[in-house]
């Protein structure tokens, strides 16, 4: 593991941006004999659109039937469904409902159903009034119908991202992080990509830089499209609203975008959001009040309930939309280049997916695949999910290690041991937001009230770096 | 699997706070063999541990001292008194039968005992619960991280800092400012006046410079590395204009820590969101009592500390006869707007109710409460001056006259 650490012998492939999808990429890569580098502007991986979004593995029922993202999110779906099982991931399938609300979408249900049969997804049911009723009983009023979509599940997108960024650094996957590309020069055939930590010299390419990733393709000379960010804002429960619902409950698409669904969380909260709109600033994740009272006037029609619970955060999350529908994966072979942009709304599930399909495309192109080995071996993920068996409720674990028995984030019951074992080692969490992903400590709802000094000199222990600068008092 | 470590006690009280202690101590005055205390925090004492100003104990132990000279009290009472405290430990959930299961480092318990008193205090609400938008820089505390920030570990604050809220514990939070060297710019509330006593706001204002601005709500938070500007609104005109700060403290705004009693099934009541309780502390889940802040938030330790003893004494009585009595069957306290709740929200009219704690969301002169059930007056009450965020207290003989057959008991100022 070379973290931070630039060489000076080519790698034979550099990925632009630690996002989802680049790390998926990064972990596929690392099945074969290749060298990989992977460089971040920031300072921790998944922490772009990769951490703000609504969590959700979708079945890609209502992809655009024949696009790439449909036959990509429909195998990613399968991939990501399984590695979560094996490495530990929080994964629960709760099943989707769709609710129509007025003739219009009850109409649109019976085409939805066939879109989903198009998109390879024939698990769908179209139900009555009653049934929707039975099944969430705690819908507003003037429910006309409903279709299941019983694969829909929810995932922890931190611990996917931070899953495959340490499947692919035990395998030998460079992770440089605070290098934010600045420029891309091609050099006696080699990529010499410019990061304030120094030259990186690679053979490939994968720009990977979600919504920068057509700034990055300007570096490369290419300007086959642009990105306008189109934010999403959401708002988290508290987990005691959980009980409301139990499946996600989605509205009747649009053209534009999925609409407003209430879902529950792996960690046992409930989400409202996203909305949907443009900005002009790849920088905007600041929630707006007026987005807010939109997404509440959305849940007192759907779960009135919802209204009285408690808020615990609100976020949002930028998708990096194009001026086209679809994925915008292009291969520039004579140039070694492969962009991977436009991956909207649908790039979690998908990533997998896409990661198998680029490392195609550079096989394809030239890249060299010899299988490794040793195959990297998959991650043992912490158990952040409340169906998981939580390191506070593990007796067997806390008799081995008495740390995992103290609590110290009381609303998340985030422990000692979990807190010390997320800034150990390779990847290791050396700032607050890094800490919240990797365990949930101060997401809660007091936010910080019990915990928030305990956690930050912990932390400042841990990392080696002060309170000041862990709280952007030093910059 | 490893096993369970099964604890068995008489009490089970859960949280060493001001209130979880006093009851505790009487508990055991009263007789009762085998008191636990569970706490989470590595300490005892609650709340008034990181409160570092004087202004604790004057009507339980009958003199001034600091917050942390007052947890020491009562915790040495506590043990003095044969009181078992547990700290480090977590009360994780509570079952019907009496079970509760905690987590601690030497591993995950069960415990059994003839009854469990809830006493976890209550939390201010975060920016996020208020709904306040913008970016999530670091640089904004509640009071209470703020005081275990500056008091607890010694963290660097920042420069400049807006408080939000105008209540008694706003003052608190300027003063631990002020400690830390941070200038307070101003105290914000979106009510047309402040809500604390007159003496803090004209020391604030005449020795520290620091005013209130009233009718001034929080719109948003900028700053993406670290707070920069908070953008305020008036709330007369909706003018906007942003102060530029690197500390936002949300003071005050409080709710029941209720989570270990929700997911039991305690009922909660409406106004207050703590449990729905008789003023003996007793919820809708029989053996289960209450006291506290957790009942209705929030009043000063002593207080807290005062009534929790007295929720121990029905608490003994209970025992001792046996008796399983719940708040469920009895008469509920509804309240009309501007009244936001009333305390005690359940109660037996078999047993004299002595006093009614209440508090509104708006300013008003005194005024009369009327008492009706089923449509019909009860019982009028005259109450002094009404401030927001502050109890008020009126005789409960009023009560005594309600029929147990004829419903809930609604209050409203005439
Ligand atoms: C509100 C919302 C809800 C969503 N809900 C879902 C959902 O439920 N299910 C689902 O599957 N998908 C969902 N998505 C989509 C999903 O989040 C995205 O498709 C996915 O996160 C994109 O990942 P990425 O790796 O392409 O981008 P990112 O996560 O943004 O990663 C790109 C990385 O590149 C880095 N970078 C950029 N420029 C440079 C440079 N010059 N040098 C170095 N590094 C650079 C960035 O810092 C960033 O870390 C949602 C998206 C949003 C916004
Ligand atoms: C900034 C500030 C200033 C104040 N100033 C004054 C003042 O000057 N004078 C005054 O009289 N009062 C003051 N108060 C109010 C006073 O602190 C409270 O009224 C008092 O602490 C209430 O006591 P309590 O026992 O109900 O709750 P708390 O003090 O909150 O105690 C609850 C305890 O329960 C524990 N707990 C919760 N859940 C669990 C669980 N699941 N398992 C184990 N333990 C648990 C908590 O860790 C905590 O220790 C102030 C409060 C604040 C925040």
């Amino acid at each position: 593991m070379t973290q931070g650490i630039v060489r000076d012998t080519p790698y034979d492939v550099a990925v632009i941006g630690a996002g989802v999808v680049g790390c998926a990429i990064a972990r596929e890569l690392a099945r074969y004999e290749v060298s990989v580098v992977v460089l971040e502007r920031s300072g921790d991986v998944g922490n772009g659109t990769s951490k703000a979004n609504t969590a959700i593995l979708h079945t890609g029922f209502d992809c655009v039937p024949g696009s790439l993202e449909s036959s990509l999110v429909s195998r990613g779906y399968h991939l990501l469904g399984a590695y979560a099982e094996e490495a530990g991931i929080a994964l629960e399938r709760t099943g989707g409902l769709l609710v129509a609300w007025d003739d219009e979408q009850q109409a649109a249900l019976t085409s939805l159903q066939e879109k989903a049969e198009k998109n390879g997804y024939d698990a769908t049911q179209i139900l009555s009034a009653a049934q929707v009723r039975d099944r969430e009983p705690n819908l507003g009023e003037g429910v006309r119908g409903g279709l299941a979509v019983p694969g829909e599940s929810i995932i922890c997108p931190w611990s996917t991202v931070l899953a495959y960024a340490l499947e692919a650094a035990s395998a030998g996957v460079s992770f440089l992080l605070n290098a934010q590309v600045t420029g891309v020069a091609r050099v006696e055939g080699l990529h010499v990509l410019a990061t304030g930590q120094g030259d990186v010299r690679s053979r490939w390419l994968v720009n990977a830089a979600g919504l920068f990733s057509s700034d990055v393709d300007g570096l490369c000379d290419h300007d086959d499209f642009t990105v306008t960010p189109r934010r999403g804002e959401l708002v988290v429960f508290d987990k005691l609203a959980r009980d409301l619902i139990t499946s996600i409950i989605l509205p009747v698409p649009t053209q534009r975008t999925k609409g407003v669904l209430i879902a529950p969380t792996v960690y046992g909260n409930v989400l409202l959001g996203p909305t949907a709109d443009d900005v002009d600033d790849p920088f905007a994740t600041a929630t707006t009040e007026q987005g807010i009272t939109r997404l509440f006037e959305a849940a007192r029609k759907v779960v009135p309930k919802l209204v009285d619970e408690e808020v615990t955060a609100t976020y949002a999350g930028l998708r990096a939309a194009t001026q086209f529908q679809d994925y915008q994966i292009r291969v520039h072979a004579g140039e070694a280049y492969v962009c991977v942009g436009g991956i909207r709304s649908t790039g979690l599930t998908a990533s997998m997916a896409i990661a198998e399909y680029v490392t195609g495309l550079l096989g394809d192109e030239g890249l060299e695949l010899t299988a490794r080995m040793l195959v990297p071996e998959t991650p043992d993920m912490a158990p952040l999910g409340e169906q998981q068996l939580r390191r506070y409720l593990d007796a067997a674990a806390i008799g081995r290690d008495p740390a995992y028995g103290q609590v110290v984030c009381h609303c998340e019951r985030v422990t000692q041991g979990e807190i010390r074992d997320a800034c150990t080692g390779v990847l290791g969490a050396n700032d607050l937001g890094a800490l919240r992903r990797r365990t949930r400590a101060m997401n809660g709802r007091c936010q910080g009230f019990y915990c928030g000094a305990e956690v930050v000199a912990l932390l400042s222990e841990l990392s080696g770096r002060s309170p000041a600068a862990l709280t952007g008092l030093d910059s | 699997m490893t096993r369970h470590n099964e604890i068995d006690c008489d009490v089970l009280v859960v949280g060493a706070g001001p209130a979880g202690l006093s009851a505790a101590s009487e508990l055991r005055a009263l007789g009762v063999v085998r008191v636990l205390v569970l706490e989470r925090e590595a300490q005892a004492g609650g709340v008034p541990r990181h409160c570092h100003h004087t202004g604790f104990g004057l009507r339980d132990l009958h003199r001034l001292l600091s917050g942390p000279s007052y947890a020491d009290e009562l915790v040495r009472r506590a043990l003095a008194s044969g009181v078992q405290i547990l700290t480090a430990t977590t009360v994780t959930s509570l079952e019907k039968n009496g079970q509760a299961h905690a987590t601690n480092s030497s591993g995950v318990h069960d415990i059994t005992s003839r009854a469990v008193l809830l006493a976890s205090g209550a939390r201010e609400r975060p920016r996020s619960a208020r709904l306040v938008a913008g970016d999530r820089p670091p640089g904004v505390f509640t009071t209470g991280q703020l005081q275990q920030w500056v008091y607890g570990k010694g963290l660097p604050v920042g420069t400049r800092a807006l408080v939000i809220g105008a209540e008694h514990v706003s003052f608190s939070a300027m003063m631990t400012l002020r400690h830390a060297h941070v200038k307070p710019v101003a105290l914000v509330t979106d009510l047309e006046e402040h809500q604390s006593v007159a003496p803090f706001a004209f020391a604030a204002r005449r020795f520290f410079g620091v005013p209130v601005w009233t009718s001034t709500r929080v719109v948003a938070i900028n700053g993406q590395q670290r707070v920069r500007e908070v953008v305020l609104e008036d709330v007369r005109t909706g003018a906007h204009r942003v102060e530029a700060v690197d500390v936002v403290v949300f003071s005050g705004d409080w709710i029941p820590d209720y989570e270990l009693a929700r997911r039991l099934g305690v009922e909660l009541d409406a106004g207050t969101l703590g449990p729905a309780s008789d003023d003996g502390g007793r919820t809708s889940v029989a053996s289960f009592y209450a006291a506290g802040n957790l009942l209705h938030p929030v009043e000063t330790a002593d207080v807290a500390a005062l009534r929790a003893r007295e929720v121990a004494r029905a608490l003994v009585k209970d025992l001792a006869n046996d008796s399983t009595s719940s708040s469920h069957d009895q008469i509920a306290v509804r309240v009309e707007a501007p009244l936001s709740w009333a305390w005690p929200n359940r109660f037996d009219p078999l047993s004299p109710v002595s006093r009614v704690a209440l508090r509104a969301k708006t300013f008003s002169g005194s005024r009369l409460l009327v008492a009706r059930q089923d449509g019909r007056e009860i019982g009028r009450e005259r109450v002094g001056r009404i401030v927001p965020n502050r109890s008020l207290s009126v005789a409960g003989a009023f009560l005594a006259v309600a029929d147990p057959g004829r419903g809930p008991v609604t209050l409203s100022l005439g």
